[in-house]
């Protein structure tokens, strides 16, 4: 379990990163907290001819409080955000998953845009961006582009970032007066990728339940203001749109009715958070 | 830095247990090899290569990280601690050594770098911990002989002792 | 902490293994140093569960950059002979494919070069040529197989058919009021050491000799088969253990394959060679207990009383029979009748062969497989016939008095009071509290379950019992074979100091420190006084068949060897100091470091001046008191080989264990929270409460990952689903409680310190403990582990409507 060979750059610019990035194209990997990456190289999984070490560029740094939203830089370490001070007061969403993300030891490495760039079916990130409307701050030699999250997300594993492109930072939309979150996750055990995550945002307006561990990637569906049976109908649809797969872990039947569930209960306490 | 070409070995220096470390390394080797076969401190163990076990965690500036999950270049001019630097002088046990010593918090010892070493850290930071949150923050390290339950107790107790260390001081 | 005269067994003293382990100073085998020019292995192996090999090429990878030899089976089978197969059928098995692969991840070639890094670069450069076949997965589809075979030279892919008649079964049966029967798969897992396999050799072309250091565990009876298979005598295969192993469960035992296969990497190499394991080889292709179809018939009395057991064991023991195998399935033949005084049992026993890795020690060692069998059984009557649980097992306990107590299939209990050991856990333990919990429980809707069970723990195994595969023909034919020898050498040397050598091969149990203490009270010593190695060479030090870490028989037998030998010592200087004290040998005695006339403390010499005696002065030594090098081999006559009517004596010792918990399953996610465990063990003397406790709650988290995480799972084509440590799920600090731990203490006879094993009984306790509270919960007949949050919410969840 070694990996195979690779050259080795450790970008101190954001430039250095991206023309790395534009010259190699798809045969330059980035690496950031490593998380993920590593176990593919060992396993030979993954086989850059190059890997970009992004965590030195200090413009990729920092959390920012955007108007509307909390910016996250590249570098931040999803210890650094669960830890900082004002989270919860900005995004409680956040706040409720992060804990979540595997164990303090890997969250003391791992990125938040880079859990964005893995696009793990099942990840807590990935589920917050899609569940709040977040966007995924793109960028190349080429220049710059911002998607929101659910254009990012295409597919198992997938995303629409190109090869010659970095996750620069994403953007968590705050808080707003009156908004109520919750956060329901089953796993195996503690810290495994959930079987099912449910992700809930009450408002005035209504309510939206973002679920993550079922479809290949996480997905949202406003209900607007549904209660009730009318509401259970709802989430029994979104249910099966979701097509949920079998794996070792559990059959798809199995998650439909954690989704209806853990969903419906998911739901429930956004509203009550609101009050 | 300029671009580390994949199949030479590259200088890699930095601070291990205070004092500072070089030796050489091709970009793909991974920190844990480096540790133990380039610098030839083993006490850093190996028990999965993917993350998972925690045997492998040491402490990089300042926070808890498995070793596995990184590359020795990466690693470049910064500051580690491992298991060899826990304790205080040789013939002498840290606080939490003693500790998981008197509580048999260990059998075999192979996950027990790893363990201490996170806990070394989070007892910095966490001074009363409850024992809910010293079995969340141990859960990503896996012990197959003790069942855990002397690990926590050792944790608590060692908590407990510093505590009182701290107070006397 | 002081024990002047003796005292320090029974006491949890500090660990002497403990400050090395915890500073990093630990010397497992990756951390030792390798000779000069040690070549490092990788292996290729099998992404098929069955096929033929149709080529191999290995031309690029031979040149490859700092490769030094590739080995396949063709080399293989050129330089060794097969590994020696437990049973009598035309079948052969290799440490690496011929011809064939039967599993995912056999090895195929092994291709050693300058590090590991550049070894598995020359792996990606070998080709393989597949002709892919059906593969048998399924126990069930392999034994109805009439053409797909996995070895030749069976002409079906049962390698083993026996039956066993104990008592009078037929007529107990058609006597008995009712029959009552339970039907399990037990699931395939393994304890997973943290640690993995690791082997250095090497080969001396000049003397035709074999050197090779691994953390293999024993038992030793590996060891002939290895040289067997290396083609030269015991005394050219020198192997070596390293002084600290991470961990084993039985699992290193599996390493003996490897040992054999770079052995014969290094003498191709032509230099040593190193290899160590990795997670992936280590979970895809390691060792697996065996997973077992078991239908368990009961001849029931109305009261609930069970007169007769039928067992029908289908064993599947993987792609290769590998020694000991079939051992799991006859590990527990004298212990059929759990802790039960049943007189009648009839046995089917086979053994089958499909396309998964091979089986081979793991802890608990066929106690899981057959007590998941009866204790749900026992569950069964309890339900079937409308009584309590706790009833039914105190009404078929062995009596108290009764022992030692003859089983229905040979077994002979030595010691124990089960019903004292039961009510004491019963109220000790709160178990009416636990009932009233799950009153109010299921009153609020909840879903709450109790489980019970009672359990036999079997220790310090009989090196013959494997031989009831045989027919009592085959066993005349083949030479009886039992006994357990347990070895111990004690020196001292010219400062008067004592060092003990023990062949235990510990993997982490603190045998040096128990060793220590057992040598300390014989002597009069401190515990520190008495330092001991347990590293193992075969070429020095004393060992035997039976030597190693296993069916837990540490302390029963070599804590008992070290005592018998420590006391030969102390005879001996007892003579001496009677010499120059003036006394009679009896009036002497050992205390504070001082050999002394009892009752006068002033005629006393300290104790290393007169050990050192027979070094500096052998002349003024008592003839035949020259205590200068002890070796004890101790085994015990109880250890029959099996007899004429296959009544087979299994092991020496017998613990009791009697478990019992509340647990609750959630609706919603089919999540089973466990609410509280009590375990109960009577496992006779105790050398050291605080390992006593280490090992319980050790064993009880394999048990509890065994019951509700772990699995190795295959998919119907064979691939192997498990492949990673986040595919099979070990247990954390999260989802461990702390058990409730009380003990009992009725010394074995057998043993000369009284104690029995340990470590191992809730490996076979609670899996089934838990799964008959789970069946309590849900109110289920039949249940089989893993009891995985998508298999109970399949009872707990509303049908889905289709929409
Ligand atoms: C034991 C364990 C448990 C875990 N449990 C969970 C869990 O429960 N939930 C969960 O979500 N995750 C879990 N993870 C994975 C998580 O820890 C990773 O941190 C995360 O998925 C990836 O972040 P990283 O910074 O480590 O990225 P890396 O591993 O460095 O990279 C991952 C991928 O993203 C790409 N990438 C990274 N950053 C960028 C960027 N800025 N721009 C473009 N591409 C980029 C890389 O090229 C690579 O392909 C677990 C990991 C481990 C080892
Ligand atoms: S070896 Fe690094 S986590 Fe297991
Ligand atoms: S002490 Fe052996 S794995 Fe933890």
């Amino acid at each position: 379990m070694k990996p195979a060979r690779f050259d080795y750059v450790r970008a101190e610019t954001l430039a250095e990163a991206h023309a790395v990035l534009a010259s190699e194209g798809g045969d330059a990997i980035v690496i950031a907290g490593g998380q993920s990456l590593v176990p593919l190289l060992s396993m030979r999984m993954a086989r850059p001819g190059v890997l970009v070490d992004i965590m030195h560029v200090a413009d990729l740094g920092g959390i920012v409080i955007k108007d509307d939203a909390i910016r996250v830089g590249a570098t931040v370490r999803q210890a650094q955000l669960l830890a900082w001070p004002e989270l919860a007061a900005h995004q409680p969403l956040l706040a409720l998953a992060l804990p979540f993300i595997g164990h303090a030891q890997t969250r003391a490495r791992g990125t938040v845009c880079g859990s964005a760039a893995l696009a793990d079916p099942s990840a807590e990130i990935p589920l917050a961006l899609v569940a709040l409307g977040g966007e995924i701050e793109l960028s190349a030699a080429a220049g710059k582009r911002q998607l929101a999250a659910k254009e990012f997300f295409n597919g198992l594993m997938s995303t629409s970032r190109n090869d010659d492109e970095l996750i620069e930072a994403v953007h968590f939309p705050r808080t707003r007066p009156g908004d109520g979150y919750a956060f329901i996750e089953f796993a195996r055990r503690h810290g495994d990728f959930a079987i099912v995550a449910c992700a809930a945002m009450a408002d005035a307006q209504g309510v939206r339940l973002a679920v993550g561990g079922v479809a290949d990637f996480p997905t949202a569906r406003d209900f607007g203001p549904l209660d009730g049976a009318a509401l259970d109908e709802a989430i029994e649809d979104f249910a099966f749109d979701l097509e949920a797969r079998d794996d070792l872990h559990a059959n798809a039947a199995y998650r439909r009715e954690l989704v209806r569930q853990l969903g419906r209960k998911t739901i429930d306490e956004a509203r009550r958070c609101r009050v | 830095m300029p671009r580390l070409t994949a199949d030479r070995h590259h200088r890699v220096r930095f601070t291990l247990n205070g004092r500072p470390v070089e030796g050489d390394a091709e970009p793909r080797m991974l920190l844990t090899d480096f540790l133990r076969h380039v610098l030839g401190q083993t006490g850093t163990h190996v028990g999965c290569e993917h993350g998972v076990c925690g045997a492998c965690t040491v402490e990089i500036d300042g926070a808890p990280a498995r070793a596995c999950l990184m590359l020795a270049v990466q690693a470049d001019g910064m500051t580690l601690r491992t298991v060899e630097g826990l304790a205080p002088e040789p013939g002498r046990l840290s606080v939490l050594q003693d500790a998981f010593r008197r509580h048999h918090a260990l059998q075999c010892g192979f996950c027990t770098p790893g363990i201490l070493m996170s806990l070394d850290i989070y007892l910095r930071g966490h001074a009363s911990p409850t024992e809910a949150e010293v079995r969340d923050f141990l859960s990503g390290h896996l012990c197959r002989c003790t069942g855990y339950v002397p690990v926590v107790a050792a944790a608590l107790d060692a908590a407990a002792k510093l505590r009182e260390a701290a107070g006397d001081a | 902490m002081t024990a002047s005269g003796g005292g320090w067994l029974g006491q949890s003293i500090e660990r002497v293994e403990d400050a090395n382990l915890l500073t990093g100073r630990g010397r497992y085998i990756d951390d030792l140093a390798v000779r000069t020019g040690t070549l490092h292995a990788a292996i290729l192996r099998s992404p098929h569960a069955h096929a033929r090999i149709r080529s191999i090429d290995v031309a690029a990878a031979r040149t490859a950059p700092g490769v030094g030899a590739v080995l396949t089976g063709a080399e293989v089978t050129a330089l060794s002979s097969s590994l020696a197969v437990g049973v009598r059928a035309p079948i052969q098995s290799w440490p690496i494919a011929v011809d064939r692969v039967r599993y995912v991840g056999e090895p195929i070639a092994v291709v050693v070069a300058t590090d590991r890094y550049l070894a598995e670069d020359a792996l990606e450069l070998i080709e393989v040529e597949y002709e892919p076949l059906p593969a048998l997965v399924d126990p069930r589809d392999a034994l109805a197989s009439t053409e797909l075979f996995l070895h030749d030279g069976l002409k079906s892919n049962v390698a083993s058919d026996r039956s066993f008649r104990y008592g009078d079964p037929e007529a107990a049966f058609a006597k008995a009021a009712r029959k009552i029967s339970v039907s399990i798969h037990y699931p395939r897992n393994s304890c997973t050491p943290i640690e993995t396999y690791g082997v250095v050799a090497e080969y001396d072309a000049n003397e035709d000799a074999y050197d090779v250091l691994a953390n293999f565990m024993g038992p030793f009876t590996m060891h002939p088969v290895m040289a067997r298979s290396l083609k030269v005598p015991g005394n050219r295969f020198r192997l070596r253990t390293p002084p600290d192993s991470g961990g084993s469960f039985g699992v290193k035992q599996g390493v003996f394959p490897y040992i054999v296969l770079m052995a014969l990497a290094a003498r191709v190499a032509g230099k040593p060679v190193k290899w160590v394991e990795d997670r992936l080889e280590h979970l895809a292709a390691s060792v697996s207990a065996t997973n077992r179809m078991t239908t368990l018939d009961a001849a029931v009395e109305s009261d609930g009383r069970v007169v007769a057991l039928a067992w029908d064991q289908v064993e599947d023991v993987g792609a290769h029979i590998r020694a000991p195998e079939p051992a799991t399935l006859y590990r527990m033949q004298g212990n059929l009748t759990g802790a039960y005084a049943i007189r009648h049992v009839a046995v089917r026993n086979r053994v089958v062969l499909t396309n998964k890795t091979p089986t081979g020690l793991n802890r608990g060692f066929g106690g899981p497989q057959v007590y998941y069998a009866l204790e749900r059984l026992m569950q069964r009557v309890a339900v079937e016939l409308n009584l309590d649980p706790l009833e039914v097992i105190r009404r078929n306990l062995v009596p108290a008095g009764a022992f030692p107590y003859r089983t229905a299939t040979g077994g002979l209990l030595d010691s124990g009071n089960y019903q004292q050991a039961v009510d004491t856990a019963v109220q000790d333990g709160g178990l009416a509290e636990l009932q009233a919990r799950r009153d109010q429980a299921r009153a609020e809707g909840r879903l709450y379950g109790i489980g019970l069970t009672a359990a036999v723990e079997p220790s310090v195994s009989n090196m013959g019992y494997v031989t009831a595969v045989l027919t009592p023909e085959e066993r005349r034919k083949a030479g009886p074979k039992n006994g357990a020898q347990a070895t111990a050498t004690i020196a001292v040397d010219p400062s008067g100091s004592v060092t003990v050598h023990i062949a235990s091969a510990p993997q982490g149990q603190g045998h040096r420190t128990v060793a220590a203490q057992i040598v300390a009270d014989a002597l009069g010593l401190k515990p520190s006084d008495v330092r001991v190695v347990t590293d193992l060479d075969t070429a020095r030090d004393a060992w035997s068949i039976a030597s190693g870490n296993y069916s837990s028989r540490f302390a029963a037998a070599v804590g008992g060897a070290v005592h018998l030998a420590a006391m030969q010592i102390k005879g001996k200087l007892a003579r001496g100091a009677a010499a120059q004290l003036n006394v009679p040998t009896d009036e002497i005695e050992f205390a504070n470091g001082k050999i002394g006339a009892k009752g006068n403390p002033d005629n006393a010499i300290a104790f290393g001046r007169l050990a050192a005696a027979s070094h500096w002065s052998p002349g003024v030594v008592p003839d035949g008191a020259q205590a200068l090098r002890e070796t004890v081999f101790w085994s015990p006559p109880q250890l029959e080989a099996p007899g004429d009517l296959d009544e087979t004596n299994s092991s020496l010792c017998h613990g009791f264990i009697f478990d019992f918990c509340g647990v609750e399953v959630d609706r919603v996610t089919g999540a089973l929270r466990i609410d509280k465990y009590v375990t109960m063990h009577d496992c006779g003397t105790i050398l050291h409460p605080g390992m006593v406790a280490g090992q319980v709650t050790g064993g009880f988290a394999h048990a509890l990952g065994a019951a509700v995480y772990e699995e190795f799972a295959y998919a119907p084509d064979g691939a192997f689903l498990s492949g990673t440590f986040a595919d099979y799920l070990l247990p954390t600090t999260m989802e461990v409680p702390a058990p409730v731990i009380l003990h009992m203490e009725s010394p074995s006879p057998f043993t000369p310190l009284g104690a029995k094993g340990v470590g191992e009984g809730n490996c076979m306790s609670t899996p089934v403990c838990i799964a008959n509270a789970v069946a309590d919960a849900l109110g289920l007949d039949a249940i089989d582990l893993p009891l995985t949050p998508g298999k109970l919410a399949q009872f707990t969840h509303p049908k889905e409507q289709e929409s």
